[in-house]
C-alpha cells in the first residue's frame, strides 16, 4: 500500500525528473541562457543593493504610473519569448519540405504555435494595452490614481503570475499542443492527457482574473474620478476607448473564466461538458470561447485606435476631426463586437441564415471603423503634420490596417470563408490587424508617452529604424502568407509536400528577420535614449505640443500627478488652457491624500504561481496549502485599515519648486 | 460639438483652471463592486446557458424528475430568502448605529446561510450516493456546476460575513466597515436573486416539464 | 523630418509581383469545381467592392501626409477645423453603401452556396439534368487519415477519393475522435468533421485531374500529414477505379475498422472491397465497438425523459472518449525524443502495438486514466530509459 511509488505520488503528484527536458538541446540552451541572465540580474540587484528600492518603490507600489510601466516591461519581455517562437516557426516552415523534416518534431512545433498565440495575445498585447491605459488614463482625466490602487497592484501581479506559469512550462513539463484556443475534444482529458493544457488553463485563468479586476478598476476610475468639468463628451478619445475596452473586458472575461472552469472540470473531475460522449458538447466550447474571444480582439484594438487619435491630432497640431462620431463609432464597435462571434466558425455548419446573420453583423463593424479612418484622414487635412516617430507609426498603421480590414470583411462572407478559413490567408489577416493595428498602436503610444513616463524623449533615429524595419518586415513576412492562403495552404502545418511553396515561406522567414531587426532597433532606441537622456530631456512636461491634461504636469509626473486638480472647460483641456494663458500655480500647496504601498499583491501573485504549479502537477497537498495561504493573506489584508497617508505640504512645495526651477532654466 | 466651439471661442473667460481645495472624487467602491457583481452574473449566465444546452442530455441516465426532491429544495430556498431578510435587518440596525443588534442579525444571517449550504451538501451527497454523479451525464455535470458554484459563493459569503463580524467587533461601525457591510449586502442579495433563477429554471422547470 | 512614401509603396509592389510569380498554383483562385469557382468569384467581387473604399483611403493618406507636412507652409492650416456635417455624412454613408451591397451579396450567396444544399447546376452553363442521382460518399476523419465509404458501390478507401467529372457528389462527413475540417480546395469550400455529428457538403468536379485534399483544422501531432488524393475522373475511369478497389482490397469488418481507427500517420492508400453493414452509421453514432450504445439510441432515450436512476450500466456502454487510454504512455517532457513522437495518449512508439481495442470501463474519472506518471502499465515512452 505505502510503496515508494505511492509516497512519491503523494508528495510530487505526477511530477518526475523526466518532466525536465534535459534531452532537448534547444530548451537546455534556452534554460542555460535564462538561468545565467537571471542570475546576472539577481547578482546585480544584490551588488548594487537594489532589492530594498525595488521592493519599496516598484513591486509593492500602488502608483498607477509605476504599475503601468511594469505592465509594459512585462509585455516587452514576453514579446521576446513570443517572437522567438515566431522565428522558430518561420524557420521550420521554410525548411520542412518533401523529404526534409525540419528541425522541430510536431510534438515541439505544436507547443510553439500554441505558446506563440497565447503569449502574444495574453502576455504581450494585453499587458501593453493595460499598461498604457493604466499609465495614461488617470493623467488624462486629471486624477491622482485609479479608483482602487491596491486592486491595480494585485491585478498586475496576477498577470505576472500567469506569464511566469507559461514560462515555467518551458522548463518543467510541456505547454499545450492544441492551438491557442484549445478546442476540445483535442484539449480534453482523452485528447491531451499531459500537463500542457493544464499549464494553459491555469496561466490564462490567473491572468484573466487580473485583467477582469483591472477592467473593473479602470471603469470605476473613468466614471467616478474625472476632473471637474470633464463631461463624458469632453473626455479625451483615448480615455473613451479605454472606457469601452474595459467595459468589454468586464463583459467578456467572466466568460473566459467560466469556460476555462468548465474545461478544467472536464479534465480534473471527469465531467461531460465538452466531451464527445455522455452528453457533452464540444461545439459549446467553441461558441463560448469565441463569445469571449471576439470581444477580446476589440479589447486590443480600441485602445490602439485611441492612441492614434491622440497622436494624429497632436502631430497635426489640429483638433481631432469628428470627435462625436469618433465616440459613437467606438461605442458602436463595442456593442457590435458581441454579435459576431460565430464568424470564427462558419464551417461548423450552423446553416445559411445563421451564417449570413453573423457575416453581415461582422461587415457592419467595418462601417464605424471606416468612419474612424476617415476621421484621422480629415484630422491630417489642413494640419501641420510633424513626422515624428509616433506619427510615422500612425501613417504606417493607416495604410497597413485598411488592408487587414479589407481581408477581414472578405473573410466575413461565409462562402468565401469556406475556402479561406484556417488557411494562411487567415493568419495573414489577423497578423495584419494585430501587428498593423495593435502593435503599431502600442509602439506609437510608448514612443508618444515615453517622455511623460521617464522625463526624456526616445531617440528619433533608432525609433525610425525600428519603424521602417517593422513596417517592411511586416509586409515581407505576411504578404506571402496571403498568397499561400490562396494556394490552399492551411495553418499549423509543420511539413509540406509541395516544393513550389517553399520560396514563399523563405520570403516570409526573411520578413520575420526584418521584424527581428525592428525589435532590436527598438531595444537600441531604449538604450541609446537612456545614454543620451540629458540631451533628450523634456523639461517642459509638454514635449510634443500636447492637447490633453497629461501634458500639463511635469515629466515624469510627481507621485500625486497634479498638485491642484485641474478644471476642464474643453475637450482638449490642456490645449485650451495654454491658449487662454493659464499660468501654473506657485503657492498655496496643501498636503495630498495618497494610497499606501502594500506587499499583498506581489505575495498573492507569487503564491498563486505555486498554487497553479501544484494543480498542474496534481500535487494536491501543496495546492490545498497554497490555497489556504492565499485566503489567509487576503483576510489578513482586510484587517489592515491604514491604507493611505498624506504627502506633507512641504514635500509638495519642494517638488513643485523644483519644477519651477527646471522650467525657468529652460526658458 | 457646438458647445465645444463656443467654449473654445470668445465666451467670457472662465477664470478657474484648477481647484484650490483638495479634490475628493466620489467614492467608487459601490460602483466597482456593482460592476464586479455584474461580471459574476455573467459567469452564472454562462453556467445557465450551459445548463440550457446540456440540461436534457441525460446520457440514458436519470432526469430531473427522477432526482430532484422539491420539498427539500423549497426548504433550502426558504433558508436563503430568510437570510436575505435578516441581512436587511442587520443593515437597518447598522444605519441606526446599533452595533450589537447588527452583529446579532448578521449572526442569524450566517446561520441561515450555513443551513442552506448544509442542505445543499446533503442533497449532493444523496445524489452521488444514488449514482447521479457529475460524471454521469452532461445534464448532471451542468447541474452540479451551476448549483455548486452558487453554493461556493454562499460559502465564501459566510466566510466574509464572519470576518466582517470580527472587524465590526474590533473597530465598531466605522465608515470602512459600513462600506464593507454594504458590499456584502449587495453580494448576499445578488446570490439570492441567482438562486431564484436556479430554483425556477433548474428545479421547478426540471420537475414540472 | 521627411516622410518616405516610397518605402511603403515598395510593400505594395509585392502584391502584383506575388500574383505574377505564383502563376498556376493559386488553387483557390483557379479551382476545378463549380462550387469553388463560385466562391472564387465571390472573393473577387467582394474584394473589388471594398477596393472602391480602400484605394481612395490609401491614396488620400499619402496625399494628405505629403501635402500637409510641416515644411510645406503653402498648404492651408486650419487648427480649429474639426467638424463638417456634410463630410461626416459621406464618411458614414460611403462604407454603409458598400456594406449594404456586400451584405446583400452575402445573404444570397450564403444561401445558394450552403454546403448542406443539394446542387442545382453542374456549372455556369449547364443546369442539373433531371434524374441525376448524386454520388454519395461518407467521409470519416480518423487520427490522422481519411476513410471514405461509397455506399452505392459498396467499397471503402483510405486517403484516396475519386469521383466522376460533372456528377454531383454528396458528402456526409463525420469524425472518430477529434474535430477536423474536410477540405479539397479545387472542389469546394471546407466543412468541419465532428465526432458524433454529421455535416454535409455538396459539390461537383468539372475538370479531370488529381487534386489535393486535407484536414484544414489542426487535430494533433499527425495533422500535417493528414492529406489525401482526390481524383476527378471520367465515368469509365471511375468504374475501373471501383473495380480495382473491389479486386485489390479486402473487406472492411468492424474489427478491421477498430484497428484502423487507432491513431497512425502517413497511412498509404488502401482499398476495401466490401464494408460491414451499417459501419458508417455506427461510427457516426460512436458505437462501432460491439456492446456500445449508439448515440441515436441514447438521444431517443433522453428525448423520452431518460432511463431513470437504475441505469448505471448505460454509462459504461456510452463511454467513448477514453477508449484508447492506457495509463502511462503519455510522454510528459516538453519535447519528444528524436526517434518518435508520442503526441496523444494513443500514440505509441513504433514497434509497440497493443492488440484489439481496449475500451476502458467503469472508471470514475477520466483523470485517472489520463494520469501519466510513476506507473508505467503501458509501454514506456522511449526517452525514459528506465
Amino acid at each position: 500500500m505505502f510503496s515508494n511509488l505511492d509516497l512519491q505520488k503523494l508528495v510530487f503528484g505526477r511530477l518526475t525528473l523526466e518532466a525536465i527536458p534535459y534531452h532537448e538541446p534547444i530548451l537546455l540552451i534556452t534554460f542555460a541562457a535564462v538561468a545565467v541572465g537571471g542570475l546576472a540580474v539577481l547578482g546585480a540587484l544584490t551588488y548594487f543593493r537594489l532589492w530594498g528600492y525595488l521592493w519599496r518603490e516598484w513591486l509593492t507600489s500602488v502608483d498607477h504610473k509605476k504599475i503601468g510601466i511594469m505592465y509594459v516591461i512585462l509585455a516587452l519581455v514576453m514579446l521576446m519569448r513570443g517572437f522567438a517562437d515566431a522565428l522558430m516557426m518561420r524557420a521550420q516552415q521554410a525548411m520542412a519540405f518533401g523529404p526534409e523534416e525540419g528541425y522541430l518534431p510536431p510534438h515541439h512545433y505544436d507547443q510553439i504555435f500554441t505558446a506563440h498565440g497565447v503569449i502574444m495575445i495574453f502576455f504581450v498585447a494585453m499587458p501593453l494595452v493595460t499598461g498604457l491605459m493604466n499609465f495614461v488614463v488617470p493623467l488624462q482625466i486629471g486624477a491622482r490614481d485609479v479608483a482602487f490602487p491596491f486592486l491595480n497592484n494585485f491585478s498586475f501581479w496576477m498577470t505576472v503570475s500567469g506569464a511566469l506559469t507559461v514560462m515555467l512550462s518551458l522548463f518543467v513539463g510541456e505547454f499545450a499542443r492544441t492551438g491557442w484556443l484549445a478546442y476540445p475534444p483535442l484539449s480534453g482529458p482523452a485528447g491531451s492527457p499531459g500537463v500542457g493544457v493544464d499549464y494553459y488553463i491555469w496561466s490564462l485563468q490567473i491572468a484573466g482574473i487580473g485583467t477582469l479586476l483591472s477592467g473593473i478598476n479602470l471603469i470605476a476610475t473613468i466614471v467616478k474620478m474625472r476632473a471637474p468639468g470633464m463631461g463624458m463628451m469632453k473626455m479625451p478619445i483615448f480615455t473613451w476607448t479605454a472606457l469601452c475596452t474595459n467595459i468589454l473586458i468586464v463583459a467578456a472575461f467572466p466568460i473566459l473564466t467560466a469556460v476555462l472552469v468548465l474545461l478544467s472540470l472536464d479534465r480534473y473531475v471527469g465531467t461531460h461538458f465538452f466531451s464527445n460522449d455522455l452528453g457533452g458538447n464540444p461545439m459549446m466550447y467553441v461558441n463560448l470561447i469565441w463569445i469571449w474571444g471576439h470581444p477580446e480582439v476589440y479589447i486590443l484594438i480600441l485602445p490602439a485606435f485611441g492612441v492614434f487619435s491622440e497622436i494624429v491630432s497632436t502631430f497635426s497640431s489640429k483638433r481631432l476631426f469628428g470627435y462625436a462620431s469618433m465616440v459613437y463609432a467606438t461605442v458602436v464597435i463595442t456593442i457590435l463586437s458581441y454579435l459576431v462571434w460565430l464568424h470564427h466558425f462558419f464551417t461548423m455548419g450552423s446553416g445559411a441564415s445563421v451564417n449570413s446573420f453573423f457575416g453581415i453583423t461582422t461587415m457592419i463593424i467595418s462601417i464605424p471603423t471606416g468612419a474612424k479612418i476617415f476621421n484621422w484622414l480629415f484630422t491630417m487635412y489642413r494640419g501641420r503634420i510633424r513626422f515624428e516617430v509616433p506619427m510615422l507609426w500612425t501613417v504606417g498603421f493607416m495604410v497597413t490596417f485598411v488592408i487587414g480590414g479589407m481581408t477581414g470583411v472578405l473573410l466575413a462572407v461565409p462562402p468565401a470563408d469556406f475556402v479561406l478559413h484556417n488557411s494562411l490567408f487567415l493568419i495573414a489577416h489577423f497578423h495584419n490587424v494585430i501587428i498593423g493595428g495593435v502593435l503599431f498602436g502600442m509602439l506609437a503610444g510608448i514612443t508618444y508617452w515615453f517622455p511623460k513616463a521617464f522625463g526624456y524623449k526616445l531617440d528619433p533615429f533608432w525609433g525610425k529604424m525600428s519603424f521602417w524595419f517593422w513596417l517592411t518586415g511586416f509586409w515581407v513576412a505576411f504578404m506571402p502568407l496571403y498568397v499561400l492562403g490562396l494556394m490552399g495552404v492551411t495553418r499549423r502545418l509543420n511539413h509540406f509536400d509541395d516544393p513550389s511553396l517553399q520560396i514563399w515561406f523563405v520570403i516570409a522567414a526573411f520578413g520575420a528577420v526584418l521584424i527581428l531587426f525592428g525589435i532590436l532597433s527598438f531595444i537600441m532606441t531604449l538604450v541609446v535614449s537612456f545614454v543620451k537622456r540629458e540631451e533628450l530631456r523634456d523639461v517642459t512636461g509638454d514635449p510634443w505640443g500636447g492637447r490633453t491634461l497629461e501634458w500639463s504636469t511635469s515629466s515624469p509626473p510627481p507621485d500625486y500627478n497634479f498638485a491642484f486638480t485641474p478644471m476642464v472647460h474643453d475637450g482638449d483641456a490642456w490645449w485650451d488652457m495654454k491658449r487662454r494663458g493659464y499660468s501654473r500655480p506657485l503657492k498655496g500647496f496643501r498636503p495630498i491624500h495618497m494610497p499606501s504601498n502594500t506587499g499583498t499583491g506581489v505575495i498573492l501573485g507569487m503564491i498563486s504561481i505555486v498554487f497553479s504549479f501544484a494543480m498542474i502537477w496534481y500535487i494536491w497537498w501543496l495546492a490545498a496549502a497554497t490555497f489556504v495561504a492565499m485566503l489567509v493573506v487576503t483576510i489578513a489584508h482586510t484587517f489592515n485599515y491604514n491604507r493611505d497617508f498624506y504627502i506633507p505640504a512641504e514635500a509638495v512645495v519642494g517638488a513643485e519648486n523644483k519644477r519651477t526651477k527646471m522650467l525657468a532654466g529652460h526658458v | 460639438m457646438s458647445t465645444q466651439m463656443s467654449t473654445a471661442t470668445g465666451q467670457p473667460e472662465p477664470t478657474t483652471f484648477y481647484l484650490e481645495e483638495e479634490h475628493h472624487p466620489e467614492q467608487g467602491t459601490m460602483l466597482g463592486f456593482w460592476i464586479y457583481l455584474m461580471s459574476d452574473c455573467l459567469i452564472f449566465a454562462v453556467l445557465f446557458a450551459t445548463y440550457a444546452v446540456l440540461g436534457r442530455n441525460y446520457a440514458a441516465g436519470p432526469s430531473p424528475k427522477d432526482l430532484f426532491e422539491l420539498p427539500l429544495v423549497a426548504v433550502n430556498t426558504t433558508m436563503l430568502l430568510f437570510s436575505s431578510i435578516t441581512y436587511g435587518f442587520a443593515m437597518l440596525e447598522m444605519e441606526k448605529g446599533k452595533q450589537t443588534n447588527t452583529l446579532a442579525w448578521l449572526a442569524i444571517t450566517g446561520l441561515f446561510g450555513l443551513a442552506f449550504v448544509g442542505i445543499e451538501l446533503y442533497e449532493f451527497a444523496h445524489l452521488i450516493h444514488e449514482g447521479a454523479t457529475p460524471q454521469r451525464s452532461g445534464f448532471l455535470s451542468a447541474f452540479f456546476t451551476l448549483v455548486g458554484t452558487h453554493g461556493l459563493h454562499v460559502s465564501l459569503g459566510i466566510l466574509w460575513l464572519v470576518i466582517l463580524m470580527v472587524q465590526v467587533r474590533q473597530r465598531g461601525l466605522i465608515a470602512e466597515n459600513k462600506r464593507r457591510l454594504m458590499c456584502l449586502s449587495m453580494f448576499w442579495h445578488f446570490l439570492d436573486v441567482i438562486w431564484i433563477g436556479v430554483f425556477t429554471f433548474v428545479y421547478l422547470m426540471g420537475v414540472l416539464q | 523630418m521627411s516622410l518616405r512614401p516610397f518605402g511603403l509603396l515598395r510593400g505594395f509592389a509585392l502584391i502584383p509581383l506575388a500574383a505574377l510569380l505564383s502563376g498556376c498554383n493559386l488553387v483557390v483562385m483557379q479551382p476545378a469545381g463549380d462550387i469553388a469557382l463560385r466562391q472564387r468569384d465571390l472573393i473577387l467581387v467582394s474584394t473589388g467592392l471594398m477596393l472602391l473604399i480602400i484605394i481612395p483611403v490609401i491614396a488620400l493618406t499619402f496625399l494628405f501626409a505629403w501635402r500637409y507636412r510641416q515644411s510645406n507652409t503653402d498648404a492651408p492650416y486650419d487648427p480649429d477645423w474639426h467638424h463638417s456635417t456634410q463630410l461626416e455624412v459621406v464618411i458614414w454613408a460611403a462604407p454603409l453603401v458598400i456594406i449594404i451591397a456586400l451584405g446583400a451579396i452575402t445573404w444570397i450567396s450564403t444561401h445558394t452556396l450552403d454546403p448542406f444544399r443539394p446542387l442545382s447546376r453542374i456549372d455556369s452553363s449547364r443546369p442539373l439534368p433531371e434524374g441525376v442521382k448524386p454520388l454519395t460518399v461518407e467521409v470519416v476523419a480518423l487520427d490522422w487519415k481519411w476513410l471514405f465509404f461509397y455506399p452505392e458501390q459498396g467499397i471503402a478507401t483510405v486517403n484516396e477519393l475519386a469521383a466522376p467529372v460533372d456528377r454531383p457528389i454528396s458528402f456526409k462527413i463525420t469524425s472518430s475522435s477529434i474535430m477536423n475540417s474536410f477540405y479539397i480546395p479545387a472542389l469546394a469550400g471546407q466543412i468541419y468533421a465532428m465526432p458524433g455529428m454529421e455535416t454535409q457538403l455538396h459539390a461537383v468536379i468539372n475538370k479531370a485531374g488529381t487534386y489535393e485534399g486535407f484536414s484544414a483544422n489542426y487535430s494533433g501531432s499527425g495533422f500535417s500529414r493528414m492529406n489525401f488524393r482526390f481524383l476527378g475522373v471520367s465515368n469509365t475511369e471511375f468504374d475501373a477505379w471501383v473495380a480495382k478497389a473491389k479486386s485489390e482490397g479486402k473487406a472492411l469488418s468492424r474489427q478491421d475498422y477498430l484497428a484502423l481507427e487507432k491513431p497512425s500517420e502517413r497511412e498509404p492508400v488502401r482499398y476495401f472491397s466490401a464494408v460491414d453493414n451499417g459501419l458508417y452509421t455506427s461510427i457516426l453514432n460512436m458505437c462501432a465497438v460491439p456492446g456500445k450504445m449508439c448515440m441515436n439510441e441514447m438521444m431517443h432515450i433522453d428525448a423520452m425523459g431518460g432511463a431513470g436512476k437504475d441505469s448505471h450500466e448505460n454509462r459504461e456502454r456510452l463511454e467513448y472518449d477514453n477508449r484508447h487510454a492506457v495509463a502511462g504512455d503519455e510522454a510528459q517532457a516538453a519535447t519528444a525524443p528524436a526517434s518518435g513522437r508520442p503526441a496523444r495518449s494513443e500514440v505509441k512508439p513504433e514497434g509497440v502495438t497493443s492488440g484489439g481495442p481496449e475500451p476502458s470501463r467503469g472508471h470514475e474519472s477520466h483523470g485517472d486514466h489520463a494520469t501519466p506518471g510513476m506507473k508505467h502499465d503501458g509501454p514506456a515512452p522511449v526517452q525514459l530509459n528506465q
